[in-house]
């Protein structure tokens, strides 16, 4: 094994990832959008498990009410855009990979451009207006549409836009979801890290092609309770 | 009757989803329900019935990250 397999030994004796979903891993191309509470575990697990391209998109900077649960920052970087820190944070822990940092926002003028290059898009998103935007995008380009979303100690993840699902399932008035009030920002750090990190698991499952991956299911997580569901979002599942 | 919401026990004298939501009073927007783990869309609440041991999961919409 070489010097560049050997970081990844313990996740290669796995049978479901071996040396092939090495490789897999090593050519897959993951779109990350929104590097905050949820992008900052799926950013570094994906990095850290050798997904050969990331692409980091966000126009946010670094806030000091960020950092109890943005583990990609520091002190250091408050005030600072998110994403060069975010690269250059992703890097430091594994040299052999491709990040790619967009400084801006998703919007309908470059989401097909940005999406294009990518196998996968992650959801690391805080609104629903973004997430109509990628589900549509992900839809019409026959990309895999990696859903998270917390509220508070609540959680869910689906995988959409790979089965019959969409965004458009789960919320299928647009006009009535966007014009909801805004839930507040009240959260703890462990919920984007256990949520993120389902993502996280998600994205391995479809690049590796192992178990059961959430494709047009919904999996919930209440964190006072540990009550968890999963919930089917198309007669297929 | 006795139905199940998130695994608590619940009585109602609801026969229908949408019957259960006005009981509950149930916000206009930001509430999925679930019978027996299948999503069952908000428009389809008024002709979807509930009877004894119904399981229903009720799921916040949730738009952080």
């Amino acid at each position: 094994m070489n010097a560049q397999m050997e970081r990844y030994e313990r996740q290669v004796m796995l049978d479901e990832i071996g040396e092939e979903g090495q490789c897999l891993l090593q050519k897959a191309r993951v779109l990350i959008v929104g590097v905050g509470g949820l992008g900052s575990p799926i950013a570094i697990y994906l990095a850290g498990a050798g997904v050969g391209t990331i692409g980091l998109m966000d126009d946010d900077t670094v806030s000091l009410t960020n950092l109890h649960r943005q583990v990609l920052y520091t002190e250091k970087e408050v005030g600072q855009p998110k994403v060069f820190h975010a690269r250059e944070r992703l890097l430091s822990m594994n040299s052999s990979i491709n990040v790619q940092a967009y400084n801006e926002r998703l919007t309908k003028k470059n989401a097909q451009d940005r999406v294009a290059d990518y196998d996968f898009v992650v959801d690391g998103t805080d609104n629903f207006a973004t997430r109509y935007l990628i589900s549509d995008t992900c839809a019409a380009m026959g990309k895999p549409y990696i859903y998270g979303a917390i509220c508070g100690l609540e959680g869910q993840v689906g995988v959409l836009c790979a089965g019959s699902a969409t965004y458009r399932t789960l919320h299928p008035d647009e006009e009535d979801t966007l014009g909801m009030p805004h839930p507040g920002r009240q959260v703890v750090g462990v919920t984007p890290a256990i949520v993120g990190s389902v993502q996280a698991s998600q994205v391995l499952q479809l690049i590796c092609h192992y178990g059961e991956p959430l494709i047009d299911q919904l999996w919930t997580i209440d964190l006072r309770t540990m009550q968890s569901f999963i919930i089917k979002l198309s007669e297929h599942v | 009757m006795e139905i199940t919401i998130n695994n608590k026990p619940v009585t109602t004298a609801a026969t229908t989803l949408s019957g259960l939501a006005a009981e509950m009073a149930l916000p206009a927007k930001g509430i999925a329900i679930a019978i027996n783990n299948k999503m069952i869309p908000r428009t389809e609440w008024e002709v979807t019935d509930i009877s004894e041991g119904t399981h229903l999961v009720m799921i916040k919409a949730a738009c952080g990250g």
